[in-house]
C-alpha cells in the first residue's frame, strides 16, 4: 500500500477514535430540564435541613474562618495529589451561588456530577456517594438551601495539574467509577439498617475518607471503609468496619455516642476532619445516628489498610 | 535550585534535632490528657446508659477537667515541639494565645457545669457541651493518629 493511503487510513482511524472519545466523555445528566417544574413541588425545608446535616454540606461549603455554618460562600481549598480544589459558593445568590438553579440542576450535580451548563464536576464533590441519594431528598435540600442568606462573591477556580485540569476527561473516569445505581431497599433487613445504609453509603459519603484510593483517585472497592491515608494532612483515617483493627470492639451505642459528642469509648475526643463531621451528625435525629451505627456494625470486617509505601504518590 | 532546597531542608531537620527537647513536659501533658480522657470516658458511659448516673463520679470528672485546664497552658514550652511521640501540631506554638484561651474556656465551662449539675437531668443537659471544647482543640491542634 502506498504511504499516502496508509496515512489517510490512519488519519481516518484517528478521527473515528477522537469522535468516540468525545462521545464517551460527554457529560450526561440523569434528569431532563424539560420537566423541571414537576420536581419543584412539595419540598420541605425542615426535612431538607436533615439532608443538609447528613450530607455534611457545611463542612466544605461554609465560608472558612467565620463561625456561621449556614453561610455557604465556599472558598475552602481541598488539597489532593492532583492539585488544589476550590469549594464553590452554594448559597442562594443568583449570580455567585446557586440561586438560579432548579431542583433538577441540584439533582444532576449531586447524582451525576454534571453542572447546569453540562460540564463535569470533579469527584472531590462526592457524587460517587451522592449518586445513591433520592430525588425527594434533593428536592427537600434545595427547599432548605433557598431559605439561607445569599452570599456574594464567587469562589476561585481549581488549581490542578495537567492532565487533570481537562474536565472532559472526567467522562472516562465516570465510565469507570460511577454506576448511577440507586440503593434498593433490602426487605430482609430492618428499616433502621436500610436507613443507616442510605446515610453511610449515600448522603454521609463516609467511604470517601475512610477508604484508600487508587492511582486515579477512586475508592478501592475491596478496601472500602478499611481506613486510608489522610489526604488533608498527616496521619491516617481510621478503619470503620467491624474488624478487630476497626470498630470491632465498639458497640452500636459507642458509635452513636461518637456521632453525638465526639467521644470514643476510652474518653478521647476525636479531632481532625472528624470534629467537623461530628458538628453535622450531632444535629441529626438520634434515630439516624443509631441507624448509622447499626449499618456500620453490619459491614464486612476488613483488616486496616496497610500504610502505602513512601514515594507511591499517596 | 532543587539541590539547595534539599540541603536547606536537611540542615533545618538536623538543626531541629539538635535542640534538646523537654521530654518530661511532653510526658506530663500526655498524662494530663489521658486523665481527662478517663474522666470523660466515665461520664460518657452514663450518657450512653452503660453505667448508672453517679453524681460523685461526675463531680470528680469535672474537677479533673478544671485542674487540667489550669495546668495545661504551662505544659507547652518552646522546647517541647517534637519528640516523645507528641501529637501536638506546630499550630499550638503559632497561636499559643488561642490555645490558652481555649483551655480557659474549657475550665470555665467545667466550673459552670459543676455548679449546675445536681441530678441526672441536669447532667444530661449541662455536661455534653463541654465535649465541644475537647473536639474544637483536637481539630486544630492535634495530629491524626498514625
Amino acid at each position: 500500500m502506498p504511504v499516502r493511503s496508509t496515512l489517510l487510513v490512519l488519519a481516518a482511524l484517528a478521527a473515528v477514535a477522537a469522535c468516540a472519545l468525545w462521545q464517551l466523555t460527554e457529560p450526561r445528566a440523569a434528569f431532563s430540564r424539560d420537566q423541571w417544574q414537576s420536581y419543584e413541588q412539595g419540598g420541605d425545608a425542615a426535612r431538607g435541613r436533615i439532608v443538609f446535616e447528613a450530607g455534611g454540606c457545611a463542612s466544605c461549603h461554609a465560608t472558612p474562618g467565620q463561625p456561621d455554618r449556614l453561610k455557604l460562600g465556599g472558598g475552602l481549598q481541598l488539597k489532593s495529589p492532583f492539585g488544589s480544589f476550590t469549594v464553590p459558593n452554594i448559597s442562594p445568590h443568583p449570580d455567585d451561588g446557586i440561586g438560579a438553579w432548579k431542583v433538577v440542576d441540584l439533582a444532576n450535580a449531586m447524582l451525576t456530577g454534571v453542572s447546569p451548563s453540562r460540564t463535569h464536576y470533579y469527584p472531590a464533590f462526592p457524587y460517587t456517594s451522592f449518586q445513591r441519594v433520592k430525588i425527594e431528598d434533593v428536592r427537600d435540600l434545595m427547599t432548605f438551601l433557598r431559605t439561607l442568606a445569599p452570599v456574594s462573591g464567587k469562589a476561585g477556580d481549581h488549581d490542578l495539574s495537567f492532565p487533570f485540569n481537562i474536565r472532559r476527561g472526567l467522562g472516562l473516569w465516570k465510565l469507570l467509577f460511577l454506576d448511577g445505581k440507586p440503593l434498593k431497599a433490602d426487605p430482609a433487613k430492618t428499616l433502621q439498617w436500610n436507613r443507616g445504609r442510605y446515610l453511610v453509603e449515600g448522603l454521609g459519603h463516609c467511604a470517601e475518607c475512610h477508604s484508600p484510593r487508587n492511582i486515579l483517585g477512586a475508592v478501592v472497592a475491596d478496601r472500602r471503609f478499611a481506613g486510608g491515608p489522610n489526604l488533608e494532612g498527616k496521619g491516617r483515617v481510621p478503619n470503620i468496619t467491624p474488624d478487630a483493627s476497626g470498630l470491632g470492639p465498639w458497640s452500636q451505642k459507642d458509635i452513636a455516642e461518637l456521632l453525638t459528642s465526639g467521644l470514643t469509648p476510652d474518653g478521647d475526643s476525636v479531632g481532625g476532619a472528624m470534629a467537623e463531621v461530628i458538628r453535622n451528625t450531632a444535629e441529626l435525629p438520634p434515630s439516624d445516628r443509631e441507624a448509622i451505627a447499626e449499618y456500620l456494625k453490619s459491614l464486612p470486617p476488613r483488616q486496616t489498610s496497610p500504610p502505602e509505601k513512601k514515594g507511591s504518590g499517596g | 535550585m532543587i539541590r539547595s532546597i534539599i540541603v536547606a531542608a536537611a540542615l533545618a531537620v538536623s538543626v531541629q534535632a539538635a535542640v534538646p527537647q523537654n521530654l518530661d513536659v511532653i510526658k506530663e501533658r500526655k498524662q494530663t490528657m489521658k486523665d481527662n480522657g478517663a474522666a470523660a470516658g466515665a461520664t460518657a458511659k452514663m450518657l450512653k446508659g452503660d453505667a448508672p448516673f453517679d453524681l460523685a463520679t461526675v463531680q470528680k470528672s469535672l474537677n479533673t477537667f478544671i485542674s487540667a485546664s489550669k495546668k495545661m497552658p504551662s505544659l507547652f514550652p518552646d522546647d517541647s515541639k517534637t519528640g516523645g511521640d507528641t501529637r501536638a501540631l506546630p499550630a499550638v506554638w503559632a497561636d499559643k494565645a488561642d490555645v490558652d484561651a481555649r483551655f480557659a474556656k474549657f475550665g470555665q465551662d467545667a466550673t459552670d457545669a459543676l455548679a449546675a449539675i445536681k441530678d441526672e437531668a441536669s447532667f444530661k443537659a449541662s455536661f455534653p457541651p463541654i465535649f465541644k471544647d475537647c473536639g474544637g482543640c483536637h481539630e486544630k491542634y492535634r495530629a491524626a493518629q498514625n
